[in-house]
């Protein structure tokens, strides 16, 4: 009896059992997202950094060049692969597109969160989610067929360029930033409001005075969100901007962002080949300027979470 | 706990069970039975249409075409990766391509022109002009006799073939400037429909109402035209094996370079048959003229 005692207690019981399995499985899966991410990063970084590695491209001229030609070879004798013209476009449409959505999101938010919840929460929550679901080809096809021709008769130009750009990523980053705002908004304490107005604030300055201050961490990451959404956006984009590798001199000019020249020529050029190093040399400015975005979400995040 | 755990038994049972019918009853494919075709998005049309066909006839066998462009395909076929790559450049043409280790195989032509948008109101041009509007010496459509309109270049994507042929042989080996690109041609012919201004260039099969075909030292964009040579912006559409291809891989390209493919599908699409071509043109842009049984 003793004996049987002591061997049941000392296995181990079902539930531990269980547990094992249970951490062992989710640590493989943890595993296998870290490789993947690392694989990726690797693979990139190598395919990418082998245009100054082994085509010897001066990395410089590869960030301040405003020629894109990989055909072509310059008076130097190295390949035209500046990339200026790509990476100011990028940045130009995600800033101006960020500078446009931003007061629309924070409205949406303070009227679905502090004016009024109820109607907000009832009809502004299903339109903002749908926004979301609505494949980028459907936005870009858009673009294409009704924000070019009216940028065109009402800007001029050809329609093609940064402004059409700007306001299909607009309405692309909008939903992002609206409801990640929401969510900024919603985790103010509700203590914060109840003693502003206790103290005989109005609502509207409760909301500037307070609340909007004590989520303005959480707009930052909301906005940046939306940046990185808008950077890394390729079909939209590509359709409506005309891939033009020129320096944008205005904003119904044509010109490129880093997604839309990658996309476009990655399926005309050989593996290995310096037109296609070059434009992995693209890929990799891309993954870099994420990384960059997610440090910034993060160290906002940090600095909210001291101050409170 | 017993009920949940008998379910689980009865489960593992039945995938059992289906698992061994689905292997019995499993598709037997010989091997080499199924080949890839990757390439040019100008010939996938094509590929695939006599991909099925030849499917149909040959209980079994699977051609698989995908696009992703002409560097695509040789670059795959080169490392061996698919069975056939479709191109409409030659080999010699792409650069990081070693010609010799491919075998070219040309199963159709296709003519390439320029489009104008109807509003620029040109139909015609010469060739000097249309280099003169593509370098950028021209910039507003009067001064080659159209309305007082600016131009708007919409260029393919660099190293599309399209694009390859013809700034070789459109613009006579001078590159465009740098302007708007796009990646298919379906795209350029929309953007060119609904541009004022816009010129760009499209395979003839591309060609309908809602743009303007333009005439080139008063010679029309036709297929007999490109026949003889008289319209001189047009390339092969090759499909590339490897010096040793499969069986599969070579009966197809003989079926697709056969009459039966050549008179029907070949022509219904849009392409020119090999048959009908009076000249013979190589990589180095030589051409001959064909002396044997045509004519």
């Amino acid at each position: 009896m003793n004996n049987n005692l002591q061997k049941q207690l000392l296995k181990r019981s079902k539930a531990a059992k269980l547990e094992r399995l249970g951490k062992t499985v989710s640590f493989l899966a943890l595993m296998l997202i870290t490789l993947t991410v690392f694989a990726i990063i690797i693979f990139v970084a190598s395919k990418g950094l082998s245009t100054f590695f082994t085509n010897h491209v001066n990395w410089i001229d590869f960030l301040t060049g405003k020629n894109w030609n990989p055909n072509v070879t310059n008076a130097k004798g190295q390949p035209e692969v500046g990339a200026l013209p790509m990476i100011s476009g990028s940045f130009v449409v995600t800033i101006l597109s960020a500078l446009l959505a931003t007061p629309f999101a924070i409205g949406t938010a303070i009227f679905m969160n502090e004016i009024s919840p109820h109607r907000g929460a009832k009809l502004l929550q299903p339109v903002i989610e749908l926004l979301v679901g609505i494949p980028s080809v459907v936005y870009g096809f858009i673009g294409l067929t009704v924000v070019v021709p009216a940028v065109r008769s009402v800007f001029g130009g050809s329609g093609f360029g940064i402004l059409a750009g700007t306001f299909v990523l607009f309405v692309m980053i909008l939903p992002t930033v609206t409801s990640m705002s929401v969510d900024a908004l919603r985790s103010v304490p509700r203590y914060y409001r109840e003693a502003a107005l206790a103290l005989g604030a109005t609502q509207w300055q409760t909301i500037y005075k307070v609340v909007l201050r004590a989520a303005t961490p959480g707009m930052l990451t909301a906005i940046v969100f939306g940046m990185a959404r808008a950077f890394g956006e390729a079909l939209a984009v590509q359709m409506v901007i005309g891939n033009a590798a020129l320096m944008p001199t205005s904003l119904v000019s044509p010109a490129s962002t880093l997604t839309s020249v990658l996309t476009t020529g990655i399926g005309n050029t050989v593996m290995g080949s310096l037109q296609n190093n070059a434009l992995w040399s693209l890929a990799l400015v891309l993954l870099v300027m994420s990384l960059i975005f997610n440090l910034v979400i993060r160290m906002i995040g940090r600095k909210g979470a001291m101050s409170k | 706990m017993q009920k949940k755990r008998w379910i689980e038994c009865l489960l593992l049972v039945g995938l059992v069970i289906l698992g061994g019918w689905a292997y019995q009853t499993r598709q037997v494919n010989k091997a080499n039975m199924t080949i890839t075709a990757v390439g040019s998005t100008a010939l996938q049309p094509l590929v695939e249409a006599a991909g099925e066909d030849y499917a149909n006839h040959h209980l079994g066998t699977f051609i698989n075409v995908q696009g992703g462009g002409s560097g695509t395909g040789l670059s795959q076929v080169q490392e061996g990766a698919v069975d056939i790559g479709n191109a409409d450049v030659f080999a010699e043409e792409q650069k990081g391509i070693v010609a010799s280790r491919l075998q070219d195989h040309r199963v159709a032509v296709v003519g390439i022109t320029p489009i104008v948008n109807h509003s620029t109101g040109i139909t015609r041009l010469t060739t000097d002009q249309l280099i003169a509007v593509f370098t950028g010496k021209v910039r507003n459509w009067s001064q080659v006799g159209g309305k007082d309109q600016k131009i708007v270049i919409l260029n393919r994507a660099q190293g599309s073939g399209t694009r390859t042929t013809f700034e070789r042989f459109g613009l006579k080996g001078q590159r465009s400037i740098a302007a708007q690109e796009q990646d298919s041609s379906g795209m350029v012919r929309q953007i060119v429909a609904t541009t004022p201004g816009a010129i760009s260039y499209v395979g003839f099969s591309y060609v309908d109402k809602t743009v303007q075909a333009v005439s080139l030292n008063g010679i029309q964009p036709t297929n007999q035209n490109v026949a003889d040579n008289q319209w001189p912006i047009w390339s092969y559409e090759h499909m590339y094996t490897g010096r040793n291809p499969q069986p599969l891989a070579k009966e197809f390209i003989q079926y697709v370079q056969s009459n039966a493919i050549q008179n029907t599908l070949v022509r219904r699409l849009g392409y020119i048959s090999m048959a009908d071509m009076k000249v013979t043109r190589d990589g180095q842009g030589e051409v001959h003229r064909v002396e044997a049984d045509h004519e």
